[in-house]
């Protein structure tokens, strides 16, 4: 059995296993007891359709649906071998640390299908998973943008619309959280000049664990979706059918890898810097990625809770958020039941500071791109650097923007509304030291120097209609419409999608050795842009003129038809010119000329080595000896390599045991 | 591909430091889960709490409370490479903190079979509203801590029991070691904010 060989084919026969196991462990224990196997006799499966059937088939085991779906987890980590080292461990076995294929003889792309250490093996296989995620997402937004294309469609039903709305969401929010570990994953190291993470095999689990979390989100869809949006709120995702306990845990997985990734950046980035690289110089992007992975690393376990409450709540009856759960001890009216309002504030705990996780290492790739195609220095490094931190920070202190007609207490709207108007301060800052950076440049237009600039354009349209919803008076008109779909859109894009285009286009050649099309670079650049600028003021447009969000269909009498026909086409644009860049990148490339070791120019360290870099990236030290942005200043040198390469390493290093 | 290591980041001293920095980013972590249900806590009970026997759970506290000391002793005797003491205070760790596991499920929780039906809870159910439902939370996440902490401390007796770790080389001792320190003190916060802040209202069943 040659497949077996591939650890993603083992992880996936064992998570099927421990589902099963867990699936019969539940009902087993039930029968013994005596119960019925269905917890509601009433629910029966229709079998109309397979469609239906699934739908509807599972809805009465629903606990054991959830026991099932966590020892999917378990199983599939075990299958792949995640989890083999330590267990060693426990036994005191010790485990060689090696580099380099683990399983001799196997070529070198199944070292992609299954459990290794290096650094840079995950982080494309980050990278991979995340695209494949948003061509899930993608594909769900083309066929609900179609029902949305004219008024009074009936082209999706609407429960089936509002699963496609919830799962495009949560889904591109793990594609994204993926491309973020892809980029800190594959970079970070790099960068600093180490040879790979402080935790290889942390590493390596943080990133499996995000299979089985985003099969089971998924698999959410199919089982009877869900209704609530990516939000999740009670009392409806309490009611909601039993696709929602798959997205919670599909959700609760993917942040688990958020949570483990991020420690191993912050210990990477303070233990393992080159000689010499103190704080001040390290590239930006390592800032980014610190300040992202402190966000990360604390905010996350806030949206495990508040979900696994839910969850709860649904299988044990615990009446967390329902404000008219049952209450065990005799009448007192003053004490009610559980309370919506709480779970809006766990969850954006998280979820406010989320997003900075997901446009702080964009911004940051901006801010290392510029200086390299305009032959200047960054504009103010250390406020920029510092600006990250702060922006981190005061992220934490503003979620509740996001409940101003929630009902909570009205004193703590103006409050909020300041600290969110606060953070326009350090993205400011960042907005003048690219301006600053790129006012009189030689400026080269390759590119990744356009997704910079592109993202520059739209992050623009996304912080300014950022203040109308900060600002209590105006969100109170805004809230629910598609203007605020418009906001994130552009947040989004501008701080991650646009940015992680240009990284996949800049660091593409160091991967590979291989330069990719400039000429289709060029035309994807130009199609997507205008495209989204069209489709963003499109959304604002239509959301100013009445359209609601997570609405599957809205009246002629708006008059916004051709609005969203305009929205509808420029997404169709911005998806077929993404498939041209996949097949720039991972087609066409095969056969393109060889890129050198540094075709951009750059200070960088990574771009000192040849492309595509050895296994041991560093073979001596690099030692850092000079400003990491000094571009176009004569005689000024970022990095020096040790004269003397380190001592020959012999005989593979041993860790774990006591 | 060459294989090849990286002699300076192999030393055991460089990945003892790195560990233990791990090892503190993920509790600072876990402060963030388990402070929102503390937070739960104080935005669903206000000043209540639910009327629950008082002695049980303060038996309990003062079990896991002594079982940190025996964490500690055990450490300490590793340090000194004093292998008696160490495998004998890990073994009474365990005890203890099974002591206090087992508090709460049988007699917190009060899991029972009455007439072929699994019951859970003779003082409270976590279908009792707020408070069922934040007292089993908050309870059986800790209790998660502790039993993957007791399981941590019977790996690392069974390991010491067959020799290995040193007064140099002992990481997997420390961890365990502050892991349950760790779990403790959670639990210094827990006690009180379920058993003692707060009017008590209700007479439970
Ligand atoms: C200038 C800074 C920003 C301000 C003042 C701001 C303000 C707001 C406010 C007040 C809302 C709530 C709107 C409502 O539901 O009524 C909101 C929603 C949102 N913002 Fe921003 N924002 C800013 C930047 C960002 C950034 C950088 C991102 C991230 C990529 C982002 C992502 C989102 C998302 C995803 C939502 C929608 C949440 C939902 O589904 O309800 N925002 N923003
Ligand atoms: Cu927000």
């Amino acid at each position: 059995m040659r497949v077996l060989k591939l650890g993603l084919v083992r992880g996936l026969l064992g998570g099927i296993m421990g589902w099963l196991f867990g699936f019969a462990l539940v009902i087993g224990a039930r029968l013994a007891l005596g119960l019925p196997a269905k917890w509601n006799p009433n629910l029966v499966a229709d079998t109309s359709t397979v469609w239906r059937f699934l739908a509807t088939a599972f809805a009465p085991y629903e606990p054991a649906m959830v026991v099932g779906a966590i020892f999917f987890a378990i199983g599939f980590m075990i299958g792949v071998g995640a989890v083999t080292d330590w267990l060693k461990w426990a036994r005191g076995i010790e485990t060689p640390f090696h580099h380099g294929a683990r399983i001799p003889g196997t070529p070198e792309w199944a070292r992609y299908f299954n459990v290794d250490y290096s650094h840079k093996v995950i982080g494309v296989q980050y990278g991979i998973t995340g695209i494949l995620l948003l061509g899930v997402g993608g594909t769900l937004a083309m066929i609900f943008r179609l029902q949305l294309a004219q008024p009074e469609l009936n082209f999706v039903q609407p429960d089936a619309f509002n699963t496609m709305i919830s799962a495009h969401g949560m889904i591109m929010i793990g594609a994204i959280l993926l491309g973020v570990g892809a980029m800190s994953n594959y970079l970070v190291p790099l960068m600093i000049g180490a040879n790979d993470m402080a935790f290889p095999r942390l590493n390596a689990f943080a990133f499996w664990i995000n299979v089985p979390g985003a099969l089971l989100l998924s698999s959410a869809m199919f089982i009877g979706g869900w209704n609530t949006g990516w939000t999740g709120y009670p009392p409806l995702s309490s009611q909601a059918p039993l696709g929602v306990q798959y997205f919670f845990l599909g959700v609760f997985f993917i942040g688990l890898s958020s949570i483990l990734g991020s420690l191993n950046v912050i210990v990477t980035t303070i233990t393992m810097r080159s000689p010499g690289m103190s704080l001040f110089r390290m590239p930006i992007f390592v800032w980014a990625a610190f300040a992202t992975s402190i966000i990360q690393l604390t905010a996350t376990q806030l949206i495990g809770l508040s979900f696994l409450m839910v969850l709860m709540q649904r299988i044990m009856g615990m009446g967390f958020f329902d404000p008219g759960g049952p209450v065990w001890y005799e009448v007192d009216k003053w004490v009610g039941g559980g309370n919506p309002i709480l779970f809006q504030h766990l969850f954006w705990f998280y979820s406010h500071p989320a997003v900075y996780v997901f446009i702080l290492p964009g911004l940051g790739i901006i801010s290392e791109l510029l200086p390299v195609f305009s032959r200047k220095p960054l504009f103010g490094y250390k406020w920029v650097a510092m600006s990250s931190m702060a922006i981190a920070l005061v992220g934490f202190l503003v979620w509740a923007h996001h409940m101003f007609v929630s009902g909570m207490s009205n004193f703590l709207r103006v409050p909020f509304m300041m600290s969110t108007l606060l953070v326009a301060v350090p993205t400011g800052v960042k907005f003048f030291s690219w301006l600053g950076t790129l006012w009189g440049g030689r400026i080269e237009y390759k590119t990744p120097m356009l997704f910079a600039l592109g993202a520059i354009s739209v992050f623009l349209i996304g912080g300014l209609t950022g203040p109308p919803l900060g600002t209590v008076a105006t969100d109170m008109n805004l809230t629910d419409t598609y203007f605020v779909v418009g906001h994130f859109h552009a947040t989004m894009f501008g701080g991650f999608v646009f940015p992680f285009f240009a990284a996949l286009y800049y660091w593409f050649p160091k991967a590979t050795g291989r330069m990719y099309n400039e000429r289709l670079g060029q035309l994807h650049f130009w199609l997507m842009t205008p495209a989204f600028w069209v489709m963003s003021l499109g959304q604002i447009f239509v959301g100013t003129h009445g359209m609601r969000r997570r609405i599957a269909s809205y009246e002629f009498e708006l008059g916004i038809g051709d609005a969203q026909m305009m929205v509808t086409i420029a997404g169709f644009v911005i998806f077929t010119s993404v498939l041209i860049m996949l097949a720039n990148l991972f087609v066409l490339s095969w056969r393109a000329q060889r890129a050198g070791a540094n075709p951009w120019r750059s200070r960088g360290l990574e771009w000192q080595v040849p492309s595509p870099m050895p296994e041991m990236t560093y073979a001596t030290t690099p030692i850092v000896v000079g400003e990491p942005y000094d571009y176009g200043k004569p005689g000024s040198t970022y990095v020096q390599f040790a004269p003397a390469p380190l001592a020959p390493a012999l005989g593979a290093g041993v860790t774990g045991g006591d | 591909m060459a294989a090849g290591t990286d002699t300076l980041h192999d030393s055991y001293q460089w990945q003892t430091r790195t560990n233990r920095l791990g090892f503190w980013l993920f509790f600072l972590s876990e402060v963030f889960i388990f402070g929102g249900l503390l937070v739960a806590r104080f935005f669903l009970w206000g000043g209540t709490r639910p009327d629950l026997p008082q002695i049980p759970p303060l038996l309990l506290t003062v079990a896991l409370l002594l079982s940190s000391f025996f964490m500690f002793r055990a450490e300490m005797a590793i340090a000194t490479d004093d292998r008696k003491t160490f495998t004998r205070s890990l073994l009474l760790t365990a005890v203890l903190g099974s002591i206090f596991f087992l508090g709460v499920m049988f007699v917190e929780w009060g899991f029972t079979v009455e007439n072929g039906q699994l019951v859970l809870g003779n003082h409270i159910k976590p279908t009792d509203g707020v408070y069922g439902a934040v007292f089993y939370g908050m309870t059986g996440l800790h209790a998660l801590h502790v039993i993957s902490g007791v399981i941590g401390i019977l790996l690392v007796w069974n390991l010491g029991r067959k020799g290995h770790f040193s007064a140099e080389r002992h990481w997997g001792v420390e961890a365990t070691a502050i892991y349950w320190h760790y779990v403790d003190l959670v639990w210094v916060f827990f006690y009180p904010a379920l058993y003692l802040i707060g009017t008590a209202v209700g007479h439970g069943h």
